[in-house]
């Protein structure tokens, strides 16, 4: 595991008798700085590590590692030289420091940094001497069908958006294994702050295809009432708060919940999800800055899929991935294989336990790939290149390798796989065309919830309107309710 | 940081804070007169009394009893839980204050002063104001915003600005400012109560002006009703509309002017949005005349909306141009003799006899601006 504290071995203690994560807690501490294992190192050439596939795996080379490997042997001499220099410790309001002789700055980019939990390998062969937690057969079969439904519901809204049947659409084609999983090892009682890449966790609640439709078609039926473009999801029922467009902003709001949260004393956590390019708003920083004061109950999870729109991670931070950051402001923080829908549950279901009984956030970079376009606004293949993409849809999809693994158990097959496909396609379609059909929202609608109680200069300005459509009814839609 | 609260204040016990709740028990019953900052206080005192999920954030709220000493004594007696001392992020805080508010609590976050809350405006408009309306209904934010605004007293451009016109132009806002302690305390609770979203705009030169009180005022279930304003004088020549510390200039503005024989109404605004446009309209039906005051800059400000409601629903009855005082339209100077020019004062209203068609009357087509300039648009 990627953490590491003073006290990491009490807690695992803890953890292992309370909680019974044994299963998790047997490797020691690897990703630590304090250890003393020999500084592993990335080469440099993963930093624009999309623009080399194959770069992407768990390599370490030690080409880069002469000049900065001498610097933290040093650290190392230091720390085991005898107590007499010790001496050297002073408190200070702003922490406790132990002086040193010898100048020495912290390396740009961590030395032993490169740990990305997975579980499954490639082909969705459990890897050897792997800890995760067990998922059943019903729910690892629940977890496939949700993935498999979120591709064909993605796949079939973005044509409808192309046939001009509703007017944006945004995929989340590749992101479903963090999707899924992640849903899964939570609990309905945890409240979910989504960015905009998330409707899995929603289908994960129970979210019917009909209710996405509805959403997308803004019709009589959506919970929005017509007010959002689509997909900017929302349902109270299912603890998932609405999507704003804004990015990064649902960050210190899951932290405020999560306060709220623990004041209340409940069993449920915060989870609020966003991607490497949100990362960079000062919201992120504030939140997890108060996260880590506050002590809440909050699971921050970042889809590092490679791109904001256009914006490669090397154009959006130098920092080492997005798991440092955490650390930085003392948040537990840990990297996992965003396409490795076994790793992605264990992670998430650990770092709730860890949220809700140690009040603490913890924070898990999701490495993924964005296989779809930004939305239907954007045409990826102006500014990467279209064989990258096939790739990833082919031969890293998160979907496939799942399924080899529960195929591998023999808890599904290729009947059960067409028979799924056809089926959701054909729901899917039936809930569009129902969407299409229906009524809009009625006018009234379009006064109501600026307030609590609608106020009287609404109240007037709705009169007005009735009125002018009276005067002019040809010029009114025929499918909005009056 | 929690921990270390939690043990200072362990430790505090023979360093007694009083609340203001015991300070005002002190007074007799003849004419109670409170600050303006006792009655922010109390107000507060008493909603987190009655209502546990009400809580304080801000920097320095707790510790430090508040920049301004609003929050005097609460964390001594409600605990650091509920009363947050916050990092120095108003981004950060506010967007955690929006999300307890989603999530049920109902937080009154503090902005040292409303200057700072540029920083936060994305998450007070579009986190909170329009979050019912974009949720449908499903995300109430009872949430309060409060904290000085406007100009004090040399403390330069980047710490005197008016925002009432910012916010108040926002629908799915709710925009107080209120004048004196009834004021204070009314608005205060009726913020609190309030399941939409308020921004409470205070001033810091009035936090340390009495006022007298009544006993009703000082019951903890007072409250005064959003929306309204008051009319603080009565008056049949001409209308003062103002909010906040421009009230008090108002007022005096008013006695001035009835010595020499103009009887002006001075209507305490109190709610910036929604705007009392039926007291205002049925005050300049009766005087024909209206003169607006603020102290922010002029243009797109709260007398240009008041003008607009005026001329939209009252054009017959003024017998002459509505007329706005407001700030200068330059970045607050921060020499003293510069400053006084740049906010209105109370000469600048009285000069409305001459331009009201008093003694003469002249077609205006101007904005007084403070410091008896004229600015030709």
């Amino acid at each position: 595991m990627a953490f590491c504290s003073k006290n990491s071995r009490t807690i695992i203690n803890n953890l292992k008798s309370k909680l019974g994560l044994s299963r998790l807690m047997n490797q020691g501490s690897d990703g630590c700085l304090n250890n003393t294992n020999p500084c592993r190192f990335l080469p440099l050439t993963t930093l624009p590590q999309l623009r080399n596939p194959d770069s992407y795996s768990h390599k370490t080379g030690h080409s880069f590692c002469s000049q900065r490997f001498q610097s933290t042997t040093s650290e190392q001499q230091f720390a085991s030289l005898p107590n007499g220099e010790h001496s050297q410790e002073l408190d200070f309001p702003g922490g406790k420091v132990v002086f040193s002789p010898e100048m020495r700055f912290l390396s740009e980019s961590p030395c032993v940094y490169n740990n990305c939990y997975r579980v499954l390998d490639d082909n969705g062969q459990l890897i050897g001497n792997s800890n995760f937690v067990q998922v059943s057969e019903e729910i690892a079969v629940k977890m496939y069908s949700s993935m498999a439904t979120l591709q064909i519901l993605d796949t079939i809204f973005y044509e409808a958006q192309r046939q001009g049947r509703i007017s944006f659409y945004l995929t989340t084609i590749g992101e479903e294994a963090i999707n899924i999983a992640s849903a899964a090892a939570l609990t309905s009682d945890d409240i979910v702050f989504p960015q905009y890449r998330e409707p899995g966790v929603l289908l994960w609640r129970g979210f019917t295809l009909q209710e996405f439709a509805n959403q997308c078609f803004g019709n009589k039926a959506d919970y929005g009432k017509g007010r959002q473009m689509p997909i900017h999801y929302g349902s109270n029922k299912h603890n998932y708060f609405t999507v704003s467009s804004t990015i990064a902003t649902q960050i210190p709001h899951a932290v405020g919940a999560a306060y709220s949260l623990k004041m209340d004393k409940k069993d449920a956590c915060a989870v609020t999800f966003f991607g490497d390019g949100g990362t960079s708003e000062g919201d992120f920083h504030a939140a997890l800055n108060f996260a880590a004061v506050t002590e809440s109950p909050v699971i921050f999870i970042c889809r590092n899929n490679g791109w904001a729109i256009s914006t490669p991670t090397s154009d959006q931070f130098r920092s080492e991935g997005i798991a440092v950051r955490g650390q930085a402001y003392g948040v537990r923080s840990i990297r996992v294989d965003g396409n490795d829908a076994l790793a992605m549950y264990s992670a998430v279901h650990a770092a709730r336990e860890m949220a809700i009984n140690e009040h603490r956030p913890v924070l898990i970079e999701a490495i993924t790939y964005r296989v779809g376009h930004h939305s239907t606004s954007d045409d990826s293949t102006k500014y990467r290149p279209a064989d990258e993409i096939e790739w990833w849809r082919m031969a890293r999809d998160p979907v496939t390798r799942f399924r080899k693994w529960i195929e591998t158990n023999g808890w599904w097959g290729s009947e059960a796989e067409s028979q799924l496909r056809s089926s959701i396609r054909n729901e899917l379609l039936q809930a569009i065309q129902i969407a299409e059909r229906a009524e809009k929202p009625p006018v009234n609608e379009l006064f109501t919830d600026v307030y609590d109680n609608i106020p009287s200069n609404l109240r007037d300005q709705e009169k007005l309107l009735r009125e002018t459509i009276n005067r002019h009814p040809a010029d009114y839609p025929a499918d909005v309710p009056f | 940081m929690l921990a270390i609260a939690r043990q200072r204040i362990l430790g505090q016990s023979f360093q007694k804070i009083r609340p203001a709740v015991s300070v005002l028990r002190s007074y007799s019953s003849a004419a109670k007169k409170i600050t303006v900052r006792e009655a922010l206080n109390s107000a507060l005192d008493e909603e987190m009394s009655a209502d546990p999920k009400v809580f304080l954030m801000g920097e320095e709220v707790g510790e430090y009893q508040g920049a301004y000493k609003i929050t005097k004594g609460l964390l001594e007696k409600y605990g650091p839980e509920r009363v947050l001392d916050t990092p120095i992020t108003e981004a950060g805080f506010t967007g955690i204050g929006v999300g307890a508010a989603y999530y049920g609590l109902k937080p009154v976050v503090e902005f040292m002063t409303f200057n700072f809350s540029m920083q936060a405006i994305d998450h007070i408009i579009n986190s909170a104001a329009k979050s019912n309306y974009m949720s449908a209904g499903q995300i109430s934010v009872p949430i309060v915003f409060r904290g000085p605004n406007g100009a004090a007293a040399g403390v330069g451009a980047q710490h005197s600005q008016c925002y009432a016109s910012w916010y108040a132009s926002c629908p799915g806002l709710k925009v107080l400012s209120p004048y004196n302690s009834e004021d204070a305390r009314g608005l205060l609770k009726a913020a609190i109560r309030d399941p939409d979203p308020v921004v409470f705009l205070e001033n810091e030169l009035l936090y340390g002006e009495s006022f007298p009180v009544s006993d009703e005022v000082l019951d903890s279930s007072f409250c005064i009703p959003i929306g309204k304003a008051k009319i603080e004088r009565e008056g049949k020549d001409v209308t003062i509309t103002a909010f906040s510390k421009m009230v008090g200039y108002a007022l005096k503005a008013a006695e001035i002017l009835e010595k020499d024989g103009i009887h002006a109404e001075v209507i305490n605004l109190r709610s910036i949005r929604p705007l009392d446009r039926t007291t205002i309209n049925a005050s300049v039906r009766k005087t024909n005349r209206l003169v607006t005051v603020e102290e922010g800059f002029p243009q797109h400000g709260v007398g240009a909306e008041i003008c607009a409601s005026v001329v939209e629903e009252s054009f017959a009855y003024l017998d002459a141009p509505v007329e706005r005082i407001a700030g200068a339209d330059v970045p607050m100077p921060y020499a003293a003799n510069l400053e006084r020019m740049a906010v209105p004062q109370i000469e600048d209203i009285i000069q409305i006899q001459e331009s009201e068609g008093y003694n003469s009357f002249a077609f205006v087509d101007t904005v007084v601006c403070a410091g008896n300039a004229s600015v030709n648009n």
